[in-house]
């Protein structure tokens, strides 16, 4: 029977989540990079076995774990090799300004409207390549798009994105200015979608070179030109790869769909209970059902009414209903964070969402019925599965 | 030989005792130690001092003989204490957190 591997980032570690195909009894591995931020991992669609890590820490900065036992073992990619010349390392996210391939390294907007020069943070998400386990994307604090194409013993910006004009209107949200969602589009290896917080969606249909802004039809009212080309916070966006011309997106509040490639979007919030929230989600098998987790507002991050509810929407948005069988009725005060839900791909889908109250649930049945895997675990920053053969 | 003392995060991703050991040809600083130490532990770089800017990273402190050698440039030369591995040069995490 096949199974699953739910890889899970938290505040204090990582920790590796593993079951059958029922997903009704678990294993649990961990802490890996105990004490350390680990903003997210995500295996390699070629090579279950190659994960990918990010490792972050306020006092010691970025790293990049690589895993090629399926997170059995890790390894600094290229941290026992000698120093080369030209100097590189796995944690070395530099912005390309070189005349051949960069852009000029310009400013973004502040918190206070002044303008701040771009400084490397740290790496929000992983992506890595449909076709090649040696090839990764890395959506980058401040804002910015690096590709490896060695494993990641080293990174290359790939520059037209922040440098295609409108990054001096970019702004960073709560969270920092992050590149948090990355979609390798499988039906056109030259078509990348990616989202910034506060930016918005950008798409590249030529492998990089160029990007342009999709955010027509969002409205945020927080910003000052509320249907601005950017400038809005998208939290997240999510696709179905067997149609990979819709587009679902949590944005700040709104739940939003573009049904071309993110030409164009329209509100499909619908009868929530609330539209702000953080993640969103597409079954596996079902292109037209969707998942989100309502948050309360943007003041108040937790739950209505203290009760944690996952909404599902077979109808591609606007009729949501609710499904609580197995979750939190009272006093739930958590948060699920933007990377912090995935779906398997077993016949009967399954869908995982991690809390910063350290819960990682599972529903083995598409949302029908809930089961928390971990209760007690830090606060959770990131979620992703592996199906297993 | 010089003695490094690592924080405790550090130590586990060079798989390192608390101290490790350095040979230095010339003179003892900042950079000398840092360029030693990276040069054996490489998993270490850019963990310390950023890579482009070579600046020690905001939340980490060098102590060596009861004194706070931070904010001495990468060049001054460490005390002879350290230079002789007499004392070690102590690489510390600043306190933060709750």
């Amino acid at each position: 029977m096949s199974g699953v591997r739910v890889l899970v980032g938290t505040r204090k570690g990582a920790f590796i989540l593993t079951s059958d195909g029922k997903r009704d009894k678990w294993s649990i591995e961990g802490p890996h990079f105990a004490g350390w931020e680990i903003y997210h991992m995500k295996g390699s669609p070629v090579d279950a076995n190659r994960i990918y890590a990010s490792q972050t820490s306020g006092w010691f900065g970025q790293l990049v774990q690589v895993s090629n036992d399926g997170g059995k073992t890790w390894a600094v990619p290229g941290g026992e090799e000698p120093p080369t010349f030209p100097a590189r390392a796995s944690n070395k996210f530099v912005y390309d300004t070189s005349a051949e391939t960069g852009k000029p390294l310009t400013t973004h907007q502040w918190y206070d409207g002044t303008q701040h020069p771009w400084e490397f943070k740290r790496v929000w998400h992983f992506e890595p390549s449909l076709h090649d386990a040696d090839t990764v994307y890395a959506g980058v604090e401040d804002a910015a798009l690096f590709r490896s194409t060695d494993g990641a013993k080293s990174w290359h910006e790939v520059a037209g994105l922040r440098g295609h004009g409108t990054g001096p209107h970019w702004q960073p949200g709560a969270g920092g200015m992050c590149l948090h969602t990355i979609i390798l589009d499988p039906a056109n290896p030259e078509r990348i979608y990616i989202a910034i917080s506060a930016a918005g969606a950008f798409r590249t249909d030529d492998g990089g070179k160029s990007w342009k802004p999709i955010n027509k039809g969002l409205y945020s009212k927080y910003i000052p030109d509320p249907n601005a080309e950017v400038g809005h916070c998208v939290h997240h966006v999510a696709m179905n790869p067997k149609r990979p011309d819709i587009l679902f997106m949590q944005k700040h509040w709104d739940v939003m769909r573009s049904d071309n490639a993110g030409d164009q979007w329209t509100k499909i919030s619908g009868d929530l209970p609330t539209d702000f929230g953080f993640v969103i989600d597409v079954h596996a098998h079902e292109p037209e059902t969707v998942y989100v987790v309502p948050i309360k507002s943007d003041s108040e991050h937790f739950p209505v009414d203290g009760k944690l509810r996952v909404y599902r929407s077979k109808s591609s948005g606007n009729e949501w209903e609710e499904l609580k069988k197995g979750l939190p009725e009272r006093d739930c005060y958590v948060n699920v964070l933007r990377d912090a839900m995935a779906v398997d791909t077993l016949d009967e889908c399954g869908v995982y969402f991690g809390t910063t109250g350290g819960q990682v649930y599972v529903s083995p049945d598409g949302g029908d019925t809930w089961n928390a895997i971990v209760h007690d675990l830090p606060g959770v920053l990131s979620v992703e599965v592996q199906t297993l053969p | 030989m010089i003695r490094v003392v690592l924080p405790a995060h550090l130590r586990n991703l060079a798989k390192a005792g608390e101290e490790v050991q350095l040979e230095i040809a010339g003179p003892v600083t900042q950079r000398s130690v840092l360029d030693a130490l990276e040069a054996r532990y490489p998993m270490l770089r850019g963990t310390i001092r950023d890579h482009v800017t070579q600046q020690r990273r905001p939340f980490l402190r060098f102590f060596a003989c009861e004194e706070d050698w931070s904010h001495e440039g990468p060049d001054a030369l460490l005390p002879e204490a350290v230079a002789k591995g007499e004392e070690p040069l102590l690489i510390g995490g600043a306190i933060a957190g709750g």
